[in-house]
């Protein structure tokens, strides 16, 4: 592992992060429908999207800055909601196909509209959402209230015209692209040339193009012939930033394959591949469980990679395939308590990471409730917590600490005490701004720097 | 292991070295929850990451014997929690042969979420 020296007390955080809102129903009335399971910001951050295993999306816009409402600023509000995915059943193989939205991913705005790509375990889907304020009024043919005029009361014609309506937002699906995948989609993304995006299930990538839905293409396919030879499966994907051409997948062995698509039509032959070589003397039952890869993000500048294992995030560079140039320990502590995460299937939790607008924070989620980020000038790092008790709005994040044994501090929590169903796998950092949205279950929480909002 | 609390770079270097060290005398934490579940599940695998448990990975997802038993289980949790799919669940059956009229209606979906207010 290559850690950097730690300057200065941990536990501290350059930025006073604050609840700005919690949405989401009190934890007694949680159903399954209603837990979050994915957030996603647009590219202004303007808008944040949230799914939930119920198949259903909830968008929040923020408020515009203004200085006859001084409080409302920054607030996100409710946008829009739909349902996006309906529970399936495969016929073929009786297999039932969940409604859960597994991404979402926003379109670059090209219009006065807002697309996103939404999916669940087999079908990708284009939602185009618009806004609509004014209607047409004085039609001749009808009345007010669209019954057929009785024609013999017409005697002139009149033009109809435009008059403003209250703010309605419609959302439509434009696209449905299914039958494309025979594994679970785990991601898509879009590409950085606005007309294609991919996604990938457990053994293979494809490529579409946003305009059509009854073909794509194969890029990645690592299905064995024979499926006894399985070894690895695809865990995560995106588009590089800004090269068009490039790609990168990670798996469940924890390594991450780039791939140019000009090299061949068929990407099963990376380009690079980074991988850690594993000590052979650490290797245990566990080993390859927890270096599986739950999620890849590349860097805003497009130089580096983050990923995020069970108990690491590392950061990577794009021209050192050897091994990560930062590694952070997340909850290294749970290395001895393996056993019974195994048992209780925590184990396999997939948790996400996230870049700040910068790149110099990195940010992940943990048990709990808890979440971490890592300064990677300062390698200061701080664990804070998103729960109803411990969030007053406007008052400044405490930050949070787990002892191992030995000395305990007030306000410690063992690692005995954690709570394992309190899980935070979903977080999503603004573009530009400190704002993060962080998914407690079914509970959304936005937090904001202290400074950032009190500018407002 | 006695690491300090786990949460900054520096500690977790220290607690790495010590774990170095005490490999040559003492098991790491992680191999001794490994010894701890051999010792549970005596007949678990050799090789985790190989292909049972990937294939288990690839099949998630609630089999049913055919679309009539997938109804049929449908019915039967309208009004409990859907049941996490744990390891041995991959066959449901009903409980008997479903009728046309034991068939539920498609459940409606036009519930909205409680993130919208």
């Amino acid at each position: 592992m290559s850690h950097k020296q730690a300057g200065g007390p941990p536990g501290e955080s350059a930025v006073d992060w604050c609840l700005y809102q919690l949405n989401g129903a009190a934890e007694f009335e949680v159903s399954e429908a209603d837990i979050i399971s994915t957030v996603e910001f647009n590219h202004t951050g303007e808008l944040l999207a949230t799914g939930d295993k119920g198949g259903r999306v909830v968008i929040f816009q923020r408020e515009p800055e203004s200085k006859n409402e001084p409080y409302n600023q920054g607030e996100y509000n409710v946008y829009s909601t739909f349902q996006s995915h309906e529970p399936e059943f495969d016929y073929l193989k009786s297999l039932e196909i969940e409604e859960k939205i597994n991404k979402i991913k926003w379109l670059p705005q090209q219009n006065a509209a807002h697309s996103l790509l939404s999916t669940n375990d087999k079908t990708i889907k284009l939602w185009k959402i618009t806004e609509r304020d004014k209607r047409p009024e004085g039609y001749n043919l009808k009345d007010e209230e669209g019954k057929l005029k009785d024609l013999s009361t017409v005697t002139s014609l009149q033009v109809p015209v435009l008059k403003p309506m209250d703010l309605m937002v419609e959302v439509t699906p434009r696209r449905i692209f299914a039958n494309g995948h025979t594994y679970h989609v785990n991601s898509i993304s879009v590409n950085s040339d606005c007309e294609t995006y991919m996604s990938a299930d457990d053994l293979r990538i494809n490529l579409w193009h946003l305009a059509i839905t009854d073909r794509s293409f194969n890029i990645v396919d690592i299905k064995p012939a024979n499926m006894e030879d399985l070894t690895e499966v695809i865990t995560a994907s995106e588009f590089h930033p800004h090269h068009c051409n490039l790609f990168v997948y990670s798996s469940s062995k924890g390594s991450l394959r780039l791939c140019d698509m000009r090299a061949s039509a068929l990407c099963d032959k990376h380009s690079k591949l980074y991988e850690e070589p594993e000590d052979p003397s650490n290797r245990s039952f566990f080993s390859e469980i927890i270096s599986s890869v739950s999620d890849v993000k590349f860097s805003h500048s497009g130089r580096y990679m983050l990923t995020r294992d069970y108990l690491t995030v590392k950061v990577w560079d794009l021209n050192m395939e050897t091994k990560p140039v930062e590694t952070y320990q997340v909850h290294d502590y749970l290395r001895s308590k393996l056993c019974s995460l195994y048992e209780n299937d925590c184990i396999f939790d997939k948790f996400e990471c996230a870049w700040n607008g910068s790149d110099s924070v990195i940010m992940t989620g943990a048990y709990n409730n808890f979440f971490r980020m890592f300064d990677r000038n300062t390698k200061r790092d701080v664990t804070l917590e998103a729960s109803r008790e411990s969030s007053k709005p406007r008052a400044i994040l405490k930050p949070r600490r787990v002892c191992v044994g030995g000395k305990r501090r007030k306000d410690d929590i063992s690692v005995d005490s954690l709570d394992f169903t309190k899980k935070i796998l979903h977080t999503a950092w603004h573009p530009t701004e400190n704002i993060i949205a962080i998914a407690a279950t079914n509970n959304l929480y936005i937090f904001q720097d202290k400074v950032n909002s009190e500018m407002h | 292991m006695a690491a300090p609390l786990g949460t900054s770079a520096r500690a977790e270097e220290t607690g790495q070295e010590k774990q170095d060290t005490q490999e040559k005398e003492t098991v790491t934490p992680e191999k001794a929850e490994e010894a701890k579940l051999k010792a549970k599940y005596p007949n678990l695998g050799q090789k985790p990451g190989g292909s049972d448990f990937l294939m288990k990975r690839l099949q998630k997802g609630q089999k049913y014997f055919d679309s009539g038993d997938y109804n049929m289980a449908k019915a039967k949790m309208k009004n409990k929690q859907l049941p996490s799919a744990g390891p041995d669940k991959n066959l449901v059956t009903g409980d008997h042969i479903p009728t046309p009229q034991d068939l539920p209606q498609r459940k409606s979906s036009l519930v909205t979420s409680k993130l919208a207010g």
